[in-house]
């Protein structure tokens, strides 16, 4: 019930600033892309539609993701608004709880919003429903599954350390997550320890490579169901270990 | 039993780019505050008053020592719930309004949906905010945040009230509810740990004090031992001031046609002599006790600095 009401809460104060306009900015932007791409490319508007989908939606997913959701704890920590909350029967962990799922439910709504913003432009520049949508609507699934794990990664660093170096890290670790790939195959090239040490760091980045399915939906490719249910399995571990740490984190918080 | 039970609680804080500097922010001390007690708890900035009430409320936790509030450890959920907290300068979510805000405080306490939006109105009028209470928080000037905290620090009807500087920021006729309120609290049976600088307001509220000074100590007492005879009695006559009296006094201050003057109490009588003599009407002979201010400069040694001590 107190996680409910703390959530309740986040979403209400996410919605009062504005950050639910993401989703009307990206409307306008894919509106004017669907009309410019309808007249200047020529059989190729699908695909160039649903790049620039989903490379927004991601952009502006990971921006309210992070500024919201360094400022969970960070900023109360800051302003002091925590005080009033601490000081009732809030267990700490409920409260970090709360803050998440206000945000990840913000987020949800934000990329839902953003997905069908996405399909409304591709009726536009081809009209009927099309099977190879289910797959679009996939992509928007793993972008939102994205999104959760870099909100828990803010809320980790936000309950250490302040909200800009909070940020700097999220963002960071959402680069270095893109190229999770690369970087596992470079750690095994090390030897000893640290061929260890290499291939621990690696795992511990977010895989966020895996989720990139982008440039094959784009190609009317599909997606193998096995991919959705290793990538939703993922998603929910890697989120919940990284929320487990923030609870941790915080629960050793001094608030001075 | 005493309803809020400190032994020796004590804060070090590490500092420095290794954390190996250490700051006594609280050195180790011991006090018990009782049922129905308004306790004072006052000291200069920086006496370490916030911290302890911050430790007090498990927001920060302490290097060594103990504390306990009604029977139980600090940091338990179950006695959280009968406190109320008031921190210093107080922000809070201010896109809500002021009704908004109470709700939400509501909820985490626990009170039950039935009758939580009388409550809510009840206490927004008891701080004179009724009218303010669809507003948003963002509009609300220092005195008016105030007051919002301290409803929502008797919101739930704690038994125990900690408030951190509830004076501050408060013109005099807002100070005045705020001292009016806290009478009330205490009428109701409350039990209310407040910190201050003011050391009026301790002196017209408390029952009993403690005064903190970088970090330690320095006394705790009933208000009337602690501000007791000086030692001193203040006369007071009309007409002119006497030749034979000025060995005697150690203050004079003439207005009008009325002189009054200090002498200590063993001259008392030799100066009443003086004056029936001269048959000078006599006004009034009163103790004088020292103030709370007197005793605080004491405990802190701050003669040096006034500027610190608002009385």
């Amino acid at each position: 019930m107190t996680v409910l009401t703390i959530a309740r809460s986040t979403f209400r104060e996410a919605v009062r600033d504005r950050v639910l306009y993401s989703p009307a900015v990206f409307a306008v932007l894919m509106t004017g892309a669907a009309v410019l791409v309808g007249q200047v490319s020529i059989g190729i508007e699908r695909l160039v539609v649903i790049n620039l989908g989903l490379a927004a939606t991601t952009f502006f997913g990971v921006i309210v993701a992070i500024l919201v959701g360094i400022g969970l704890v960070a900023k109360e920590i800051q302003k002091r608004t925590l005080y009033t909350v601490l000081s009732r029967p809030v267990a700490r962990w409920q409260f970090v709880a709360g803050k998440f799922v206000g945000l990840a439910g913000t987020l949800a709504i934000n990329g839902g919003l953003m997905g069908l913003g996405l399909l409304a432009a591709l009726r536009y520049v081809s009209p009927g429903f099309s099977g190879a949508d289910v797959w679009v609507l996939v992509a928007v699934y793993f972008i939102l599954l994205q999104l959760l794990m870099v909100c828990a990664l803010a809320l980790l660093f936000s309950t250490f350390s302040s909200p800009l170096l909070a940020g700097v890290f999220s963002f960071a670790l959402f680069v270095l997550g893109n190229f999770a790939g690369e970087l596992r195959e470079a750690a095994q090239g090390g030897v000893g320890w640290t061929h260890h040490l290499a291939v621990g760091a690696a795992y511990l980045m977010p895989n966020f490579s895996a989720f990139s399915v982008a440039a094959g939906v784009a190609h009317g490719e599909s997606i193998a169901s096995l991919l959705i249910w290793h990538n939703s399995i993922y998603a929910v571990t890697y989120t919940g270990l990284v929320l487990c740490a923030a609870i941790l984190a915080f629960e050793w918080r001094e608030l001075q | 039993m005493p309803i809020i039970e400190i032994l020796g609680l004590e804060k070090t804080y590490t500092t420095g780019l290794f954390r190996r500097q250490r700051k006594h922010a609280l050195h180790a001390f011991s006090l018990e505050v009782y049922a129905g007690e308004v306790f004072g708890f006052l000291g200069p900035n920086g006496a370490g008053k916030s911290t302890t009430i911050k430790l007090l409320m498990g927001l920060a936790f302490p290097s060594s020592g103990s504390a306990r509030i009604l029977g139980m450890r600090i940091g338990d959920p179950q006695v959280r719930s009968q406190l109320g907290f008031l921190p210093e300068q107080p922000y809070f979510y201010d896109h809500l309004t002021a009704r908004e805000l109470l709700e939400y405080y509501a909820q985490l306490s626990g009170m039950e949906a039935k009758g939580r939006a009388r409550r809510i109105c009840e206490v927004l009028q008891r701080v004179g905010l009724d009218g303010a209470a669809e507003t948003a928080l963002r509009k609300f000037s220092k005195g008016m945040l105030q007051r919002v905290g301290l409803a929502q620090a008797i919101l739930h009807n704690p038994r125990v009230l900690f408030l951190d500087e509830p004076m501050s920021g408060l013109d005099p006729l807002g100070r005045r509810e705020i001292r009016l309120l806290i009478e009330e609290l205490k009428a109701e049976g409350k039990t209310v740990f407040f910190s201050t600088h003011i050391l009026a307001d301790a002196e017209a509220l408390c029952d009993r004090v403690a005064v903190l000074h970088a970090g330690r100590l320095r006394g705790v007492g009933a208000v009337c031992d602690l501000i007791g005879d000086a030692g001193r009695v203040e006369l007071v006559w009309r007409g002119r001031n006497l030749v034979a009296m000025r060995p005697l006094l150690q203050e004079t201050h003439i207005s009008g046609e009325l002189v009054r003057g200090v002498v200590l109490q063993a001259a008392q009588e030799q100066a009443l002599e003086i004056l029936r003599c001269a048959s000078v009407p006599l006004v009034s002979l009163t103790p004088v006790r020292t103030s709370l201010e007197e005793y605080y400069l004491r405990q802190t040694k701050l003669e040096a600095q006034p500027q610190e001590v608002r009385a």
